[in-house]
């Protein structure tokens, strides 16, 4: 056997992209694509914000207060500002398309920066409640014993609330930061991760390619990451995605009732919440948000069922 | 079976116990803070000084948490700042309320998501299942205030525009009795909402038993498809789906705040989101209590229930 | 003690019963079955053609992916959404029943075709009492049958196929009883209302082998009496031979042959057939005389099936413009019988000369001992925690999994330890590779006493010498991980090389050492087969120079013909690394052809332990008696003794007193059995045996094989 040289196979393609072409799979399913296009729309908005904002979303208009659709500004309005050289005035003009919001903003501009706190804030604390659940997870899974009997009681503690009373009582004691929200919803969330990644280890960990990585002498966190945790991945991106949509509705309804970020933020449950009262004399400033927030959950949704659907089919 | 059960009662008691603990310390710990909270932050130091020393705050904080622990177990809840009233006296009629609505809501959402659950499970992949997917998803896509807003726009403001008279009232304070119409629009959002996730659990409880071998065996059996679906499949589908009902309960107890704050319906979850707001500490404490006892609860029944419907382990 | 039965089938003319009618009771012709996915129609059966008189037994031998299930659930018409009859029909009785409504197709289910199951314990609805699932079937296919009859009829069944207490089976669920008391009640619910046609799907392959003896003497006997037709699926030849008489071989969607049974086994005609008793071991076979002969190649995917004959790429004999024009029709082979073959030239071809130049594996000498183990114990604690055990004392018991295993491996050589389920031998792998640790006794490994290190205490070079290859091949991979990538990890861990041009090399070369192409480097097992898959486990258990592999069950899991490839390179490799192979098996035919050594297991005790002729030949531990009887032989020429053990295997954690094996031995003295425990006597070549009855005793058993020439 003559010794073939190295030459003779090639190289696997880079990671970044094996990613691309993994991507390809979302094709199979409809709803996985249409969910897709609505997180993707989303994101563009998001990023785009400062050039397609048709209005700074502080801006306010005391002659378009709950100014229905497609309204134009009064003729030769002047905005007065403050700047270092002195109180300024400038001339505004344009349309709010959708309408003006209770305290004359203009409610496109405001839902188009809105989606920039939506779509940090989410995605960043459903990443932190997946950072704990895993660890932990895996680990209560992995190692059993006295770590599993204790994480497991206090996740069943966790869940033991009510979500929303939970959520009511934390942030009316720690107070309404960005930070402390984003501190309640990990807190909330990780528990349900924590119980999927151990059940899903659990299950796993009786595999024979863990029995043969644990007879290489393996350390336990090679077994955990390496061998288990890649595996798990699939249910895990299902319920990454319902979750992060979950937490959307969950900034959303704190927002609605008032515990959300502090305003002007332009998040759309604030929007929703603020203009509540006025709901029925002007309600575009309410209905817009809400399809808003609707459709990028709607999207998110859709985007896992697909991805189950996908899976499935494997 | 008594033994787990018993297992499970002294479990579930330990867990109140532990998460009043928290809750207690959550609440009470930082006197100052709390002092500040209920008395305004520009409120003068010795005034704060006073008012703690007059509701017995100064004690250490263990003889405290075991004064309201006995208290809660007699049925003394304690007293409500923002209502003036004893918190016994608030909190069970506005239990009741939520009870009522939830009783509404789960009388319709139940058989509903069964249902739609087994049609779109029975045959996968087919037409009937895939809307019935595609409504559960979009369904749960829209978050109750959301919907609340969308339908109250649709239904208190539109059609008394079309048709007045006609349209539903947008609020629920029930200022003159008990009204059915009034029910109508806070019930339909929750059942919007929580309709999606039974159905689709039992969806697939339902696609998942209609693979398993034993339902080929029955067909080949020669059974009539009917009782294949119904003795056969029905029997076995609902054993999962049962547990996700019961924490439903739960669930609803988180979701009736959003439901209840907007249309001014006098219920629990509306309760504690004032209490919370206005930092009247008794009676947060006790309704967090009483959520606490109700989650802990449906979670045992949940479990005491999944062990009974399911042979493989009733009798091992 | 022992029952010996006349097998049925030793007369050639193939009926059991004189049979009523000269209408056969199904007949299939010119059969197609395809399935239509997104890719397309992928056909999964052609030309199938098949006629069972009254009262036969007709085999449908082939492996997996050949259709034979396929077949059978045409016949049942439930062939799922995606699976059509494209062409032709199936007569049952005279009636065409393609074309029957839903209506007429539930009349005749389970009534007059009824089907037993591969896995019984999912046949059976987990949630419903076994009374009613019995009784449905009289109730929803006769009008006037009322509760109590079709009680009675149930209570009835059960006392028929032979299971104790019927009564209180009624009421009981499927998941309280064993896996072979599941298939009879299994068999009982088919029987209920006297069909006339049985389809068996692989009804004992999920079940132990002394189990699988029992069922199939059910089996027989009832057909017997009640006259019944069956299709008895299967991919082991011994079993069919045992069972049937006539058979039809598949491959690849086709009937390749198809004859009576002694006349097949006598004078297979088509390659394939030829190729699947080449790698069957025998009584006859033997590594170092008559090795196994693998089926080079693999089975084509349905969509990638090649021009005229579907073995055509993998057949010895091919002849390029002969065998890959059009469709091959079946043949007539002329020896009567209604003997045929689908083969083009099958009169050409010579089988006397046949694998004259396999290789052969020349017997060497064992070297010094690698692997002792001395009395060593492992027992597993379960808590009682309820309230009345531990008021008593009683809170803890122990599963006794292994208890006083003693015996010795040498460099080398080929140890096989066998027993069914339960017996501890995954238990004995477990201790020896460190996932579990011995509770007692001693383990040494190359001068090291390893019985209390656990995988954890061990030092990278122990590691190493001691790999595993594990059973199930959809497992023993990581499905996240390349191929190469995996293979990779064993060699940096081990520190057998350390610069990555070099471990590459490495991982090329052991690719090239398990006969796969070096592309498979770069892919993920999913895209493997399982032989494939598995050949990739040997590979990663050797990319270490280990001294001990030990191999649970390798080849249990994947194809006959499969199964004779990967145990070929299991035994090249073992020669060209001088490794010691420990092989853990339930299957006696591969013991036999590969081991120097055997060590008989039950109930966590050795029961017998000597060299491969010393085992296989009398004396005998009564239990390897029956084991050895319970094993199915594609073997005419071959006679075997018939024992059928009563019972199902005591549970380990309440193990029999004395003997464990008293409460079935077929051969127990009395009260002694029950009391005490047997002392292992041993002979000065090193055989051992564990009981009661004197060894001058047991060597005056007749053996249980003996061949026609004897």
């Amino acid at each position: 056997m003559a010794d073939l040289t190295l030459n003779d196979v090639p190289r696997r393609d880079p990671l970044w992209l094996r990613l691309l072409k993994s991507l390809r799979l979302l094709r199979e399913s409809w709803m996985a694509m249409v969910g897709v296009g609505i997180i993707v729309f989303w994101i563009a908005v998001a990023l785009l914000a400062p050039v397609i904002s048709p209005f700074p979303y502080t801006q306010q208009i005391p002659a378009m207060v709950q100014a229905p659709m497609f309204s134009t500004i009064p003729e030769g309005f002047m905005l007065t500002s403050f700047t270092d050289e002195g109180m300024v005035r400038t001339e505004v003009s344009g349309i709010y398309l959708l309408g003006g919001d209770n305290l004359g903003r203009d409610v496109l501009s405001r839902i188009i920066w809105g989606a920039r706190p939506v779509l940090f804030w989410a995605p960043l604390a459903t990443f932190c409640a997946y950072a704990v659940g895993i660890l932990l997870g895996l680990l209560a899974g992995y190692r059993r014993g006295w770590i599993d009997d204790v994480l497991s009681r206090v996740a069943d503690i966790i869940l033991s609330f009510p979500v929303l009373v939970l959520y009511v009582v934390l942030i009316t004691q720690l107070g309404q930061s960005s930070i402390n929200i984003l501190l309640a919803v990990t807190f909330a969330s990780a528990p349900g991760i924590f119980r999927i990644v151990r059940g899903l280890t659990l299950d796993l960990r009786n595999r024979d390619y863990v029995a043969a990585a644990q007879t290489r002498g393996e350390s336990q966190w090679y077994v955990m990451f390496v061998e288990i945790l890649p595996n798990a991945r699939g249910p895990l991106i299902v319920d990454a995605c319902l979750r992060l949509g979950y937490t959307t509705i969950t900034l959303g309804v704190l927002g609605f009732l008032g515990l959300g970020l502090p305003p002007p933020d332009p998040n759309w449950g604030n929007l929703i919440a603020e203009n509540r009262t006025i709901a029925l004399t002007a309600p575009h400033a309410v209905v817009w948000p809400c399809i808003a927030i609707s459709s990028l959950v709607l999207g998110l949704n859709m985007l896992a069922d697909g991805l189950r659907e996908i899976s499935l089919k494997d | 079976m008594l033994f787990f059960l018993s297992k499970r009662i002294l479990f579930m008691i330990g867990t109140m116990l532990v998460v009043s603990i928290i809750l207690f310390l959550m609440l009470e710990a930082n006197v100052d803070t709390l002092a500040i909270r209920v008395l305004g932050p520009y409120s003068p130091e010795a005034g704060r000084e006073a008012w703690l020393e007059e509701n017995g705050y100064l004690r250490p904080i263990w003889e405290r948490y075991f004064d309201w622990l006995f208290g809660l177990i007699q049925g003394d809840m304690g007293y409500s700042t923002r209502f003036n009233a004893p918190v016994a006296e608030v909190l069970w009629p506005r239990l009741a309320n939520t009870g009522i609505l939830a009783l509404f809501t789960f009388a319709i959402m139940v058989p509903l998501s069964i249902t739609l659950g087994v049609l779109a499970g029975m045959r996968e992949g087919s037409r009937m299942d895939r809307s019935i997917t595609f409504l559960s998803v979009l369904t749960t896509s829209v978050p109750e205030f959301a919907s609340a807003v969308l339908l109250s726009f649709l239904f208190v403001f539109l059609l008394n525009q079309i048709a007045p008279g006609w349209g539903l009232p947008g609020t629920s304070g029930f200022t003159n009795g008990f009204s059915l119409t009034e029910m109508i629009l806070p019930v339909t959002v929750l059942v919007l909402y929580g309709f999606g996730y039974v159905t689709r659990m039992m969806r697939a409880s339902m696609a998942e038993v209609m693979q398993s071998h034993y339902i080929r065996t029955a067909v080949l059996k020669g059974l009539p498809y009917r009782r294949v679906i119904m003795k056969h499949g029905l029997r076995n589908a609902l054993i999962a789906p049962f547990t996700v009902i019961i924490l439903q309960i739960n669930w609803l107890l988180s979701g009736v705040i959003v439901v209840e704050y907007f249309f001014s319906y006098k219920g629990f979850g509306a309760l504690l989101l004032d209490a919370a707001l206005n930092t009247d500490i008794e009676l947060i404490e006790a309704c967090a209590m009483v959520a606490v006892v109700v989650a802990v609860a449906t979670q045992t029944i949940a479990d005491i229930g999944y062990t009974y419907l399911n042979p493989r382990i009733r009798f091992t | 003690m022992t029952a010996t039965l006349d097998a049925p089938r030793s007369d050639a003319t193939g009926t059991r019963t004189a049979p009523a009618t000269d209408v056969p009771i199904l007949e299939c012709e010119n059969l197609c079955i395809s399935y239509f996915t997104r890719a397309g129609e992928i056909p999964a059966v052609q030309d199938f053609n098949l006629r069972v008189m009254p009262g036969e037994a007709i085999g449908l031998v082939g492996e997996s992916g050949c259709g034979k299930s396929t077949v059978a659930m045409a016949v049942m018409r439930y062939l799922g959404g995606a699976g059509r009859i494209v062409d032709g029909v199936i007569r049952f009785k005279g009636r065409d029943i393609t074309t029957l409504s839903e209506e007429e197709l539930r009349r005749i289910r389970g009534s007059e075709i009824a089907m037993i199951y591969q896995e019984p314990m999912a046949a059976l609805n987990p949630s419903m009492k076994i009374g009613l699932q019995l009784m449905e079937v009289p109730l929803f296919h006769e009008d006037n049958c009322s509760q109590k009859e079709a009680y009675q009829r149930s209570v009835d069944i059960l006392t028929k196929v032979r299971l104790p207490d019927p009564e209180r089976l009624m009421d009981a669920y499927p998941h309280q009883i064993s896996g072979g008391q599941q298939q009879r009640v299994v068999i009982a619910m088919a029987l209920l209302s006297n069909p006339s046609l049985l389809l068996l799907d692989e009804p004992t392959t999920a079940l132990d082998v002394t189990v699988e003896a029992g069922i199939i003497k059910l089996i027989a006997e009832i057909s017997a009496e009640y006259g019944t037709s069956m299709i008895y699926i299967s991919h082991n030849l011994g079993l069919i031979w045992e069972t049937c008489s006539r058979v039809s071989v598949m491959y690849s969607g086709e009937v390749v042959e198809e004859a009576e049974i002694r006349r097949l086994f006598e004078k297979p005609t088509h390659p394939y057939t030829n190729g699947l008793f080449g790698c069957i071991p025998t009584p006859k076979s033997d590594k170092h005389t008559h090795p196994l002969l693998a089926i080079p190649g693999q089975l084509p995917l349905p969509h990638e099936r090649p021009r005229g004959c579907n073995f055509g790429p993998r057949c010895d004999f091919f002849e390029a413009g002969r065998c890959d024009q059009g469709v091959i029709p079946m043949r007539a082979v002329g020896d009567g019988g209604g003997h045929e073959a689908r083969c083009v030239k099958f009169e050409e071809i010579d089988w006397s000369d046949y694998g004259r130049d396999a290789k052969v594996f020349e017997p060497i000498e064992p070297g010094e001992v690698v692997l002792k183990a001395d009395q060593m114990q492992k027992y597993y604690p379960i808590y009682d925690r309820s309230l009345a055990a531990i008021l008593s004392g009683n809170s803890v018991r122990h599963v006794k999994a292994n208890e006083d295993i003693s015996f010795e491996a040498r460099k080398g050589q080929t140890v096989a330890i066998v027993g069914e389920s339960g017996c501890g031998k995954s238990t004995f792998a477990k201790v020896l590779m460190g996932l579990e640790t011995a509770t007692g006794g001693a383990l040494t490994f190359t001068g090291d006493d390893i019985a209390e290190q656990g995988v954890n205490s061990r030092s990278d070079e122990q590691l190493s010498s001691l790999q595993m290859v594990f059973q199930n091949p959809n497992d023993t991979l990581n499905p996240s991980m390349t191929v190469g990538g995996q293979i990779a990890r064993v060699i940096r861990k081990f520190g057998v090389e350390k610069d990555p041009d070099k471990i590459r090399g490495r991982v090329l070369r052991l690719l090239d050492l398990v006969k796969l192409p070096r592309a498979f480097a770069n892919r993920r097992p999913r895209q493997l087969s399982g032989g494939q898959k598995q050949r990739i486990g040997i590979a990663r258990a050797f990319a270490g120079n280990p001294a001990v592999v030990v191999a649970d069950e390798p080849v249990s899991a994947l194809d006959v013909s499969v199964q004779a490839a990967v145990t070929s390179l299991l035994m090249d490799i073992q020669r060209e690394f001088d490794t010691t192979l420990l092989f853990i098996s339930h299957d006696l035919g591969v013991v036999r052809y590969l081991a120097d050594r055997v060590v008989v297991m039950y109930l966590g005790h050795i029961v017998e332990q000597g060299t491969t002729e010393e085992v296989f030949s009398p004396p005998y531990h009564p239990y390897t008696e029956a084991l050895l009887a319970a094993v199915p032989v594609a073997d005419p020429e071959v006679e075997k003794k018939q024992i059928i053990l009563e019972g199902s295997p005591p549970s380990v954690i309440n193990p029999p007193t004395g003997c464990p094996f008293h409460t079935r031995c077929p051969r127990k003295l009395g009260e002694i059995c029950e009391t005490q425990v047997p002392p292992t006597q041993r002979t000065p070549q090193g055989h051992a045996i564990f009981c009661h009855i004197p060894l001058d005793e047991l060597r005056e058993f007749e053996p249980v094989f003996k061949t026609a020439a004897e």
